[in-house]
């Protein structure tokens, strides 16, 4: 039977680096906080975890980093928790949102006895999506092929569930996200045969200041290349995996170097034995949940669009707050801070009193300046190439859903006159399967209107319901007068 | 390690990882059928986005592998086309 949560003042939806912060804080300036997550324990996907119940049979701790903050704002959460000020719902997965005038109503199935959905309904008069980011990808000949993964996906499993996907390793693509999932990889006994990276060795001279700036960053870089280095891992930039084959499973790859435009150079190739390769090409903001909402969107330095926020993290919707990486990609830090901001913002739109001292608001605003520097010459370092399409065949599969090839996309364009992937999907079903879009939107966007950020489709649903459920919430509704509505 | 069954065999896995994770962890790198290609499809994305890893569980059908944490008490079923639509 479906459930409708305590009303709280501030709905927090991702419990990763920025929305736990944002938790954190607000908690500490006295709001009861509803902290959603569609995983069975916090730390998103920079402090994934297998549940508490299994930390020692399956035992992580030397694949993260900050784990200092981590263990902090899991105790201040606890500390809240025992005092009743926190509602903490994991494995809930929220698929709307809707807006009235008293604020928002949070609709999530709960499946923490999955495959059996509860819907649950949370209200609150402020909302803080925190929901992060996921691997963008470019299609490349045999990308589908099993033994294929995203370097997040590598990780997701190595970090939640101690499992290191194969034997000999493959990874490319291109941002410094490549260096962790080998150092990893590599730590866990897998053979990193190769990591090649699309940019050129030089990416950084063109603009090093905000290095310069972040020296910590600079020092994170040193320690992977060193685990790198004592692991014997082959650092291959200006280089992309152009090809991977195989039958059932991927058997082998072909690399090749890259001209300055992002093409193979021709003559190049290599071919590389590996049995499970990781390709990632930086990273896409989750705004299912914001865009339907209606907020104002950005372009963002990596071709991405995401959800535009003024200093203190507000949307251009009154009392929607964002804090992360659907804010732009950047990294834990910048999270942690933004979700921190954002929560201060929160408790002075409520009439609290801050949690941090002006000093310290001011060391954050700080923080969260100088980690978007960073992130604007990452992002100018490590594009997308622009001749990434010269390796796509006729025959690639380019919508993994439905099955549609480069070749049906790009008659789309020369025949069909397709001028976006709405018009793309339209003519030939791409993005219209599951993910309704979320891995070929980007792909499908590049190879028809490369200069353009990409904007994703309107989706109603953040993740599919099963009949149950929608049931579940028909009779939610009822039992609370109708305060779900669509 | 714990058992539970998956297309009638048993498959050990250790409590706190997700079926995908368990499947990997076997080899199992592939266990769906594309509709169109008829080509092997396992996981992807590893963190529900792609819709890659689905199985049927417990005769529901359209679960997200990289999802759903394994119990004992399950049954999964992966060898029909589980890319239908219903779900
Ligand atoms: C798979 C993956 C692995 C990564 N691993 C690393 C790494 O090892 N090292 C590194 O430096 N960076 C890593 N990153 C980059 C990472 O995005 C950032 O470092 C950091 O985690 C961003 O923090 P965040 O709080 O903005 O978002 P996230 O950490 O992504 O947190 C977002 C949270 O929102 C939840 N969520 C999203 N949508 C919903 C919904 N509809 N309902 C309920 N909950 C929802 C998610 O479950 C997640 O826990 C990884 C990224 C990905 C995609
Ligand atoms: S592997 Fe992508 S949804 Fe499970």
């Amino acid at each position: 039977m479906g459930t409708t949560g305590e009303t709280a003042d501030l709905v927090v939806v991702g419990a990763g680096p920025a929305g736990l912060a944002a938790a954190v804080t607000a908690l500490a300036g006295g709001l009861r906080v509803a902290l959603v997550d569609s995983a069975g324990t916090v730390g998103g996907q920079f402090w994934r975890h297998p549940p508490d119940t299994a930390r020692a049979a399956i035992p992580t701790a030397d694949l993260h980093h900050g784990l200092r903050d981590y263990r902090a704002l899991r105790e201040a959460l606890a500390a809240a928790g025992d005092r009743g000020r926190l509602d903490l719902r994991l494995a809930h997965h929220v698929w709307s949102v809707t807006r009235d005038e008293d604020g928002f109503t949070v609709h999530t199935v709960d499946r923490r006895r999955a495959p059996e959905e509860t819907a649950v309904t949370l209200r609150a008069p402020r909302l803080l999506v925190a929901t992060g980011a996921y691997d963008r990808q470019l299609p490349f000949p045999g990308w589908d092929l099993p033994g294929v993964l995203t370097l997040g996906g590598l990780q997701a499993l190595l970090k939640g569930g101690g499992v290191v996907a194969g034997d000999r390793v493959a990874l490319g693509g291109t941002g410094p996200f490549l260096l962790p999932v080998a150092a990893a990889l590599a730590a866990r006994g897998a053979r990193v045969v190769t990591v090649c990276e699309a940019a050129g060795p030089s990416a950084w001279l063109r603009s090093p200041g905000p290095l310069l700036r972040n020296p910590a960053k600079g020092a994170e870089g040193a320690r992977y290349g060193l685990t790198l280095a004592r692991h014997g891992v082959r650092f291959r930039p200006r280089t992309a995996i152009v090809a991977a084959e195989g039958t059932d499973r991927v058997t082998s790859v072909e690399i090749a170097s890259l001209a300055a435009d992002g093409s193979p150079r021709p003559g190049t190739e290599r071919r590389v034995e590996a049995d499970t390769v990781g390709v990632g090409w930086g990273f896409v903001p989750q705004l299912d949940l914001l865009v339907p909402l209606g907020c104002a969107l950005a372009d963002s330095d990596d071709g991405s669009t995401v959800v535009a926020v003024d200093a203190g993290q507000r949307t251009t919707v009154p009392g929607l707050y964002a804090a992360g990486e659907v804010c732009g990609v950047g990294g834990a830090r910048l999270s942690l801070a933004e979700g921190r901001l954002a929560a201060e913002s929160v408790l002075a739109d409520h009439g609290a009193a801050p949690v941090l001292g002006r000093g310290r608001r001011a060391a954050v605003r700080a923080t969260v300046k100088r980690h978007r520097a960073f992130a604007r010459a990452l992002a100018r370092a490590h594009p997308v190439p622009s001749a990434w399409s010269r390796w796509l065949t006729d025959d690639t599969v380019v919508c993994r859903c439905e099955e549609v090839t480069a070749g049906a996309v790009r008659a789309a364009r020369t025949d069909g006159g397709a001028r976006d992937h709405r018009q793309v999907k339209q003519l030939t079903r791409a993005g219209m399967g599951w993910c309704q879009g979320r891995v070929c939107g980007p792909a499908v966007h590049c190879l028809v209107a490369p200069h353009r950020s990409y904007t994703p489709t309107e989706r109603l649903v953040a993740t599919p319901l099963t009949l149950g459920a929608l049931a579940d919430l028909d009779h939610a509704r009822e039992n609370t007068g109708g305060a779900a509505h669509e | 390690m714990t058992r539970m069954t998956v297309d009638g065999e048993p498959l050990d896995f250790t409590e706190g990882q997700t079926v995908a994770a368990a499947l990997v962890a076997a080899g199992r790198v592939a266990w769906r059928t594309t509709r169109v290609g008829r080509r092997p499809r396992g996981v992807f994305c590893g963190i529900g986005v792609c819709f890659d890893c689905l199985v049927t569980v417990d005769g529901v059908r359209g679960q997200r592998a990289c999802l759903l944490p394994a119990r004992a008490d399950m049954t999964v079923t992966t060898r029909e086309d589980d890319d239908g639509d219903d779900g």
